[in-house]
């Protein structure tokens, strides 16, 4: 690159405009504990920081000043592992449609903004600490029924089983699932319906799902229960939150399945 | 059975059923009663009809049926769902992750649904009872009932209130039955969506015309 090149883009290109935001974070020290909001100022936001690098500046601010850091889930931070959901000015994961709250920019937000940060909020999903959830209800659901059995010995040759291209498209979309919870954090009535549909339309669209596929949506709707999530009113609201996109569409499939299973099952 | 009424998704499906029957009802009621625009006589002797053939029992009682399991599920899910979230949040959801208020309350709207119905039945069903001869039949004069009634505007009022409060369910129950129900299709269900907007529209404007009309028309 020439120097002259390089000279002239920069002075034609703006330094990111640094930003200054008011946080109010939840703080709870544990499940059992009374939680409050505490406001922070966090400042040198740049635009192109992900809402989690956010997150660490803000710790690193409170690291410094000796105050204790805001516990907070995240692994892949490239919308994989589904562990970074929060609730940001009232929406799971975010304003926008579609993405995971480590794929959310700064510069969605401006410079002044005010940024409320809460847990997921749900009986079911019981805060561990500050915005740090317990997820293992959806280990329970997905352990009740969200699996297939397969045959040890050899692997068996590629492309034997026949799928037709919509039931592998449909099953390929309900299994980009993620198991985060935007959908219960998201439904007025901390509805786990769409999780739970996700995972019963991946394997009951699949041949390799159709041993198991009675028992399994009967299993899983019956522990999504007792977990006490609550019951799902069509409001749509995971859907909007879901940072995959996963659709309606697959809690009326889980319905149908629910109903068919229950009229041809024998077990009582 | 048991356990298939006692899981969120056979509750929803129950719903579902009796959210059918209602809405197929409330459209039924609407349109029949709309023969008040042609006269007294016509609209008591469709009451008197609706009221003294063979399938009169078997529908109103499986109205009330339909109406006491429907109130008492949606109650009974509004509670467990109010235990599901233990506490709210501090902010709204952004406008891109919202939902329609109707959506969000159905048990609002329901609940005053549930006076409405019931101060409806004491004021007609169970109401004065006055009677009308047609080339000698004897029947009864609920025109003359209704005209009396809608003589307050004050009563009026509140019917075209609960009437709208009725098309707000509706503009999210009736579209609602089918997801419960199990049907929802991208090719459909967009579709049902309208549907259920003009449902909801045409079933609350059909009943408002009503009070207003007779308010208007007929000054005692
Ligand atoms: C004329 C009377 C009524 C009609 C036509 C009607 C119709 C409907 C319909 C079609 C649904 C959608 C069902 C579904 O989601 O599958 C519904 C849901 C609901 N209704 Fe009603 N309803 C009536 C009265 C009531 C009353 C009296 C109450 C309560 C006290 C009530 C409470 C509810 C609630 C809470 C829901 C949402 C439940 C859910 O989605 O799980 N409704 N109604
Ligand atoms: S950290 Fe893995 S999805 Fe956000």
């Amino acid at each position: 690159m020439s120097a002259n090149h390089s000279h002239s883009a920069t002075s034609t290109q703006k330094a990111p405009a640094s930003m200054t935001l008011t946080l109010k974070v939840w703080r709870q020290s544990g499940p059992h504990s009374e939680g409050r909001f505490e406001e922070y100022k966090v400042d040198g936001i740049v635009p192109d920081m992900s809402f989690l690098e956010m997150m660490d500046v803000l710790n690193q601010k409170l690291i410094k000043a000796g105050i204790e850091q805001v516990s907070f889930d995240h692994d892949c931070r490239e919308g994989i592992c589904g562990t970074c959901l929060m609730v940001i000015n009232g929406s799971a994961h975010g304003p926008d449609r579609g993405v995971t709250t480590c794929q959310l920019h700064m510069r969605r937000f401006q410079d002044g903004d005010t940024i409320v940060i809460e847990p997921a909020r749900a009986k079911a999903f019981p805060i561990i600490k500050d915005l740090s959830i317990n997820r293992s209800a959806f280990d329970r659901i997905t352990a009740s029924g969200g699996f297939i059995s397969v045959s040890t010995g050899n692997a068996p040759d590629a492309n034997s089983i026949l799928i037709s291209k919509t039931a592998a498209d449909l099953a390929m979309d309900a299994a980009a699932c993620i198991g985060c919870g935007a959908c219960v954090a998201s439904c007025k009535n901390a509805s786990a319906m769409l999780f739970t549909s996700a995972k019963v339309s991946h394997f009951a669209l699949l041949p390799q799902g159709q041993p198991e596929r009675t028992d399994r949506v009967l299993g899983m709707v019956k522990q999504m229960d007792i977990e006490g999530f609550g019951n799902c009113t069509n409001t749509g609201a995971c859907e909007a939150a879901c940072p995959k996109e996963i659709t309606l569409e697959n809690i009326a499939r889980m319905n149908r399945e629910y109903l068919r299973a229950m009229l041809v099952t024998r077990k009582s | 059975m048991l356990h298939f009424l006692r899981s969120s998704v056979g509750k929803k499906f129950i719903m579902g059923l009796s959210g059918l029957g209602l809405s197929g009802f409330v459209f039924a009621h609407m349109t029949g009663n709309l023969l008040v625009f042609k006269g007294a006589e016509a609209y008591n002797m469709y009451g008197h009809f609706m009221t003294h053939n063979p399938a009169y029992p078997l529908i109103s009682w499986s109205l009330v049926l339909m109406m006491l399991v429907h109130a008492f599920l949606g109650i009974l899910l509004t509670k467990e769902n109010h235990s599901a979230r233990p506490s709210a949040y501090a902010v709204q959801a952004s406008p891109a992750k919202s939902v329609t208020t109707a959506s969000k309350t159905m048990i609002f709207s329901g609940s005053i649904l549930l006076v409405f119905i019931i101060t409806h039945l004491a004021t007609f069903k169970y109401g004065n009872h006055y009677d009308v001869e047609y080339g000698g039949q004897t029947v009864r004069d609920l025109h003359r009932l209704m005209v009396e009634a809608f003589q307050n505007p004050a009563f009026v009022v509140w019917y075209v209130v609960a009437l709208i409060v009725m098309g707000v369910h509706l503009r999210h129950g009736v579209s609602s039955i089918f997801q419960s129900l199990g049907f929802n299709h991208p090719r459909y269900t967009p579709t049902i969506k309208w549907i259920g907007i003009v449902y909801a529209i045409v079933v609350a404007a059909g009943f408002i015309s009503q009070p207003i009309y007779v308010y208007l028309v007929h000054q005692g």
